[in-house]
């Protein structure tokens, strides 16, 4: 049915079937929906926030997509500003899922702040001593950068393609998509960091203060390190899923292996400045404002070293040696397993940071707090899950997200036998009025 | 926000921050008018009529 659409060369599922699988994730996120339009309608009464979490899950959610998103500035850095062009083969897919975590960032905080019809205020009323604020700024203006990353990959489908005025639009955002790569680097630097930094700049947390570079916390610099190391491990994570579910090799793993490569360095050297900064932190910046190490990990029903030991070795050093060692990376599984430990790390980071962060009792009256989100905000959490499935299902189906795919997918072209292709002249006849192969109808 | 806005103040702070986001929309934006500027010419001189 929408076979002219489907890109020249590659396969894929009836249509009928691919819009049953939309219908059920369509579904999740129907029910993601109804909840973001009781906390719209209703208010924040509809989640379990209160004085002691004034930052929750959704903040959680936003940090960590933020984090996991990394991949798309970081792999545009490395393709378009130094020149790794073997990242071309992964580039599409990097930029489609950066577009969806940060238009997905937005969207939660669409929810959070409660009146989205007041979202402008932050840029008209600017609160310039707010890291928030630049948050803000850089957030929106690299969203802007990721959609003019993204619109070429839309023109590029085999209908719009065909229009000379798109084709030309497409090819021009091509040419100078380094401008926009070099800017949307520079935007990353400064949001991911400011994420950071406004935790690191709490000195009436001890749990989340550091010591600082002129006006900037070690968390600012942790945090757009750890986004540039973890990010691309969101990206090899979710092309491996993908391959897994289409039962198709998409990306050229020369590709894969330079990005990982990439990031287990950046891990191993992101882990190595962290265990540093963890450890002045325990035994410097706690103890100076009166507090020890054990006071953040103890007297509670869920926060014990168990979760400094699983950011910082299990989903830490592991995934970075592993990615360093050219045997390991090159193992198929050894490749899966430091990714996905990577994807949990970053994930528990900023889980810790802003969750743990709140949770520590600061005064002598204080006791542990503990927060468990209520259904709405795990469904408006689950939302943007959701959505990105069908963002993907959708670019995958109608795009050339994955340029190698019918290369490295050759369709082999049945051969019928001899009085059945006579009979079906006719039929071959209708197929090449439409453009198509047989293969590719 | 602009200067001619009421809470505007000529300080390190409001020109950094203000002057961040005037640079980074001026960049995206003159880099979009120059390519769809450019992509009007070369489609109104019959470019774009073959696929690479």
């Amino acid at each position: 049915m929408d076979s002219a659409l489907i890109p020249k060369g590659v396969k894929r599922c009836s249509f009928f079937q691919f819009m049953g699988g939309l219908g059920a994730v369509g579904l999740v996120l129907a029910w993601g929906v109804y909840a973001m339009l009781l906390c719209w309608i209703k208010g924040l009464n509809q989640t379990n926030m209160n004085d002691y979490y004034g930052f929750a899950l959704w903040i959680w959610a936003d940090l960590a997509v933020i984090a996991l998103g990394g991949g798309a500035f970081f792999t545009g850095l490395m393709k378009y500003v130094f020149g790794k062009d073997e990242l071309k083969h992964i580039i599409n897919f990097a930029v489609l899922i950066g577009f969806i975590c940060y238009s997905s960032a937005l969207l939660i905080l669409a929810i959070d702040v409660g009146q989205p019809l007041r979202s402008w205020y932050i840029f008209w009323h600017a609160n310039v001593h707010s890291m928030l604020t630049e948050v803000a700024f850089c957030l929106s203006c690299y969203f802007a950068v990721l959609t003019i990353e993204y619109i070429p990959l839309i023109l590029e489908n085999r209908q719009i393609d065909k229009v000379p005025f798109w084709h030309n639009l497409s090819h021009n955002m091509h040419t100078y998509m380094a401008v926009f790569a070099a800017t949307g680097a520079f935007l990353s630097f400064f949001h991911q960091g400011s994420l950071g930094g406004v935790a690191g700049v709490m000195f009436g947390r001890p749990f989340a203060f550091r010591e600082h570079l002129f006006i900037w916390p070690w968390t600012f610099f942790l945090f757009t390190w750890s986004a540039a190391a973890y990010g691309p491990c969101f990206t090899i994570w979710l092309v491996r899923i993908t391959e897994k579910i289409t039962g198709k090799k998409l990306v050229r793993e020369t590709a894969i292996q330079l990005l990982a490569k990439l990031a287990g360095w950046m891990m191993f050297t992101y882990i190595i400045a962290k265990i540093i900064d963890t450890l002045y932190w325990a035994t410097v910046t706690a103890p100076g404002l009166g507090f020890t190490l054990k006071d953040f990990y103890s007297n509670n029903p869920f926060y014990g070293f168990w979760i400094l030991a699983a950011e910082i070795v299990v989903c830490g050093v592991v995934p970075a040696v592993m990615l360093v060692m050219p045997k390991v990376r090159q193992n198929p599984y050894g490749l899966f397993i430091a990714v996905t430990l990577g994807v949990i790390g970053v994930s528990l980071n900023r889980w810790v940071m802003v969750l743990q962060v709140m949770a520590v009792p600061i005064m002598q009256f204080d006791q542990w707090v503990m927060y468990i989100p209520s259904w709405q905000e795990v469904a408006t959490t689950i939302l943007p899950v959701a959505y990105g499935v069908i963002l993907v299902m959708i670019s995958y189906r109608y795009l050339p997200v994955f340029p190698n795919e019918a290369e490295l997918n050759p369709i082999e072209p049945e051969t019928p036998p001899v009085v059945e292709a006579e009979t079906a002249e006719s039929d071959d006849t209708a197929g090449a009025e439409q453009g198509l192969t047989p293969a590719e109808a | 926000m602009f200067p001619f806005n009421f809470e505007w103040i000529w300080d390190a702070s409001h020109l950094i921050f203000m002057g961040g986001l005037w640079y980074a929309l001026s960049i995206l934006g003159a880099g979009m008018t120059f390519i769809v500027i450019k992509t009007i010419i070369d489609t109104a001189q019959g470019k774009g009529g073959h696929h690479h």
